[in-house]
């Protein structure tokens, strides 16, 4: 027919006309400006990274493995190094491991696989989030009347073990609320399969559902090592040595009892000094304290991409 | 063999008893370790209340909250109001930071991101969350007093709450978008779809549709970042100065002097000068109200969450 070819096709207009009339201006902007606050956040973070990076690179130049090495002091730029911080910090995390991860992840299998929904369970529930949200300075006071002061005998007053306890105490509910989260993903059909067979509870836990929830609690556990290496508040509150330190010398276990310093309380000490010298060292030691959280959280971030499983 | 334990059928189901004696004794092990978080909180409580106690019995309570000259613990100073003041400064800015990008980001990574994008860019936040926050202290004095401070206000002071401020704001970021992109998730797409079979577009879904339906969850991301904010130490030890004390100050380019600020210089001075008699107990006094104002905000905020949950 002729018509059709004259004018335009009737569902043409209709599409036209249900296109609208102009593009979405407003609903642009929107877009653009929710992705800006996103990459805001990434701008920050490579400004924080470019900044630490260009105050204290020159100091690995310059003095390389001996800044590594070197001991915690206030007074002499050229000598100072991390030494001391980076082998406390690992003897902190050694108490994080032994005494946060063992009772975080038993716990959490309480709750998720044994604890029936009564009272008192559902109160310890409540409790363990709110122990999450407390700040980490109050653990510091924990940790000073409890581990220095109370358990001195044991501890020795302000030593590794006492530190270490207080981390590790910190991030428990992180352990628990993360390992909680990795078992309730497992679903019940794997538990009834195992209880199917004849299993016992803790049978059935051990060869099916920690397997599958092994990676979930994994990259819980390393994330709260990427934060209890990080921690500064709760140490200087139980007394985290900020000047002259003596160690070395002695056995591996006489040093749990022994005066400590961590990685970021030497960030912290430098950072309060007014001479610039130091400045480029706080710099250095925050470029070693970020390459050990962030690698921490960016193996948690692959372990989670990796066995991410829907069931 | 005892007929109680015997089925119907003649056959005994009650089992091993040592498989069972051992499954009692595991079964305690895990309680034992769930009780010690119950053991934590009590001795948190314990290690407060009973110094608190004995400062509040040391000061005259009445210079607690009376305007005095400010917050100078070793002259026997203890003027809470400066401190609170302080604290409720930087935590303020720190959500007028933290609220837009935090938000902003989750509604983008929840509505607008494919999966693929969303795979790549929310590392960003969670590579962010993990920024030790001394790190963000030494971050506040050495970048944002002078790039972002000091343009917006000349003559500020080297040490500031501002700058303080805008830190604390970037460390709680990851925090509002990780809660509130939850929330945000949690929409049933029915409800999306709903609204875009009416006509609507993408914009006014998410504002109109979604961001209403996910309210619980984003007023609730907010409380739990601000309880994080009033909790936050180092940066505020590190750059908003006033190490010794503080007069009473609002202006956020002054150093000033935070609760947890204060906490931190006694905790560090504490073994050079004793200053008058419970000056050290006032650090177990501001914990016990720091740990009381947090504890609230928490319960507040998993109240909410607890909304959003029963709900879809």
């Amino acid at each position: 027919m002729a018509i059709a070819a004259k004018g335009p096709r009737t569902s043409d207009v209709v599409a036209q006309q249900l296109r609208g009339r102009s593009t979405d201006v407003k609903g642009i902007i929107f877009q653009a400006a929710l992705l800006f606050a996103l990459l805001l956040s990434l701008l920050i973070l490579l400004v924080l990274i470019a900044d630490v990076a260009r105050g204290g690179l020159g100091v690995f130049q310059e003095r390389g493995g001996e800044f590594l090495r070197g001991r915690l002091t206030v007074v002499s730029p050229t000598t100072a190094g991390v030494g001391q911080g980076i082998v406390g910090s690992l003897l902190l995390l050694i108490f994080v491991v032994l005494m946060a991860f063992p009772v975080g992840v038993a716990a959490a299998i309480y709750l998720e696989e044994y604890a029936s929904d009564t009272r008192f369970n559902r109160f310890i529930d409540v409790n363990i989030r709110n122990l999450a949200g407390v700040p980490s300075i109050v653990y510091g006071l924990l940790g000073l009347v409890i581990f220095v002061q109370v358990l001195a005998p044991l501890t020795g007053g302000k030593t590794v073990m006492a530190g270490g306890l207080t981390l590790a105490i910190l991030v428990l509910p992180i352990v628990i609320i993360t390992s909680m989260e990795a078992l309730r993903a497992v679903p019940d059909s794997i538990r009834e399969a195992g209880f199917g067979v004849g299993a016992t509870r803790w049978e059935v836990i051990r060869s099916h559902v920690l397997p599958a929830a092994a990676p979930g609690i994994l990259t819980g556990t390393v994330l709260s090592i990427s934060r209890a290496i990080g921690e500064t508040a709760p140490l200087l509150v139980v007394g985290a040595t900020t000047g002259l330190l003596a160690t070395g010398g002695r056995g591996f276990f006489e040093s749990f009892r022994e005066g400590y310093t961590a990685l970021p309380v030497v960030v912290f000490r430098w950072t309060s000094l007014p001479n610039e010298d130091f400045r480029a060292l706080t710099s250095a030691a925050i470029i070693v304290l970020l390459i050990m959280t962030l690698s921490a959280n960016a193996i948690a971030i692959i372990l989670r991409n990796r066995y991410e499983r829907k069931w | 063999m005892a007929q109680a334990a015997m089925s119907p059928t003649g056959i005994d189901l009650s089992g091993n008893p040592r498989r069972r004696r051992k499954e009692t004794l595991i079964r305690r092990v895990f309680q034992a370790a769930a009780v010690v978080s119950v053991v934590v909180s009590a001795a948190i409580v314990f290690s407060l209340v009973g110094r608190a106690g004995y400062f509040l019995a040391q000061v005259d309570l009445a210079t607690l909250i009376a305007p005095s000259d400010g917050w100078f613990p070793r002259r026997g100073s203890f003027d809470v109001m400066t401190i609170f003041a302080g604290t409720l400064l930087v935590s303020g800015i720190g959500m007028l930071v933290a609220a837009p990008l935090g938000l902003g980001a989750a509604i983008y990574l929840s509505e607008y991101a494919r999966p693929r994008v969303r795979r790549y860019l929310k590392p960003i936040l969670e590579i962010l969350a993990g920024v030790p926050s001394v790190v963000l202290g030494f971050f506040a004095i050495t970048w944002i007093t002078p790039q972002i401070v000091e343009r917006i206000v000349p003559g500020a002071q080297f040490f500031n709450m501002a700058a303080a401020g805008i830190a604390v704001g970037i460390l709680i970021t990851p925090l509002v978008a990780a809660v509130a992109e939850d929330a945000f998730r949690s929409v049933p797409q029915s409800l999306r779809e709903a609204s875009y079979g009416m006509g609507a577009r993408k914009r006014s879904t998410t504002l109109n549709v979604v961001v209403p339906a996910a309210v619980s969850g984003v007023v609730a991301s907010l409380i739990l970042a601000l309880s994080r904010a009033i909790g936050e130490t180092m940066i505020v030890a590190i750059a908003s100065g006033a190490t010794g004390g503080s007069a009473f100050t609002l202006d956020p380019a002054a150093p000033g002097q935070t609760m947890t600020a204060a906490m931190t210089a006694l905790a560090i001075g504490s073994d050079q000068v004793r200053g008058t008699e419970g000056t050290f107990e006032s650090l177990y006094f501001i914990g016990l109200l720091l740990f009381l104002i947090t504890l609230a905000l928490n319960v507040i905020s998993d109240r909410f969450v607890r909304r959003v949950r029963q709900k879809y």
